[in-house]
């Protein structure tokens, strides 16, 4: 049985078509463009909202994307335990939508930061990064000029505790610290997951880092969590 | 018709590196003065509402809803009426 992936397009999302690529060339599933037009996701079994600048970023990033008609859908997917996986400007939405804690401030550089990075497997017990060794150290490109993370103190704590901190930006030995933080991120946080578990955000881009053609593969590790999380249901 | 002012500004709280570089441009050009700029968003609207109340709530909650973010702004307006 193959996994279907529906990749979310808004106005402005340009990884639609990477993320495409590596569900079905790269992983060997199935993946369809959802318009953000559509009233609803259909069947689907990974949402990915994909990397971008939808509606040009307009007022903040992921502001007006959460009010996509097709962003009702989402919401009620996650609520029933449904996989999403929002990359960068995915991740935007997901904060804006409410369905992760937290928001994207503007980088503590002002600048836009496009280059490969470091990141540390923080809690290699999710459904995203099950086939991740604890600490291991994934090289992934980020790509955003407001990737800079913050929540209120008692949000971040409460991630803390909750190992909902999945992944942090770090050096290549794995060591986190000012030097390795390319935006900022309170804590030096790439990506979380919702409490349940089932939603996850980063600011890397792992699709970015799938096709060996490219020079780098760690990004489908992330993939990789995704489909075995299945293999269960898949068997 | 309404006609509404609104301010969007980053939290206290938050670090504002826009308003920070910007302030370092007035120290550049000798304001020295300019202890502090913090950056934020203006909004007009212009609102077909019966009353000043529902021209205010309207204006209340499309700031709470959409133009600004909790966790990291803060929003202020004022509603006047066009023509008085």
């Amino acid at each position: 049985m193959k996994l279907t992936f529906g990749i979310v397009v808004f106005p402005g999302s340009n990884c639609d078509h990477d993320a495409q690529f590596v569900a079905e060339t790269i992983l060997g599933h199935k993946a369809r463009l959802i318009w953000h037009k559509e009233g609803s996701l259909g069947d689907v079994d990974v949402v990915v909202l994909p990397g971008g600048f939808s509606y040009g970023d307009y007022l903040r990033c992921g502001a007006l994307a959460r009010f996509s008609p097709v962003m009702k859908d989402v919401v009620r997917f996650a609520a029933s335990g449904g996989v999403v996986i929002g990359i960068c400007n995915g991740f935007q939405v997901l904060t804006e939508a409410g369905l992760l804690p937290g928001v994207l401030l503007r980088n503590s550089s002002l600048k836009f930061v496009c280059d490969y990075v470091h990141v540390r497997v923080e809690n290699p017990q999710t459904r995203f990064t099950g086939s991740c060794r604890p600490g291991q150290v994934l090289e992934i490109p980020i790509a955003h000029g407001e990737g800079n993370y913050f929540a209120e103190p008692d949000t971040v704590r409460k991630l803390e505790e909750d190992g909902r901190i999945v992944f942090r930006y770090c050096d290549a030995s794995g060591t986190v610290s000012e030097e390795a933080n390319p935006n900022g991120s309170i804590r030096s946080i790439a990506g979380i997951i919702n409490e349940r578990g089932n939603v996850l955000g980063m600011m890397p881009h792992p699709e970015r880092a799938s096709d060996p053609a490219l020079g780098h593969t760690d990004g489908k590790k992330v993939f990789d969590s995704i489909v075995e999380s299945f293999v269960p249901a898949l068997v | 018709m309404f006609h509404s002012k609104i301010v969007v500004t980053l939290r206290k709280s938050i670090l504002d590196p826009q308003g920070k570089a910007v302030q370092h441009g007035m120290h550049s050009l000798g304001y020295e003065a300019v202890k502090n700029v913090r950056m934020g968003k203006f909004v007009e609207l212009q609102i077909d509402a019966v009353s000043m109340e529902s021209a205010e709530s309207i204006t209340r909650e499309v700031s709470e809803k959409l133009l600004a973010n909790p966790v990291m702004e803060d929003v202020s307006f004022t509603v006047e009426e066009e023509g008085r």
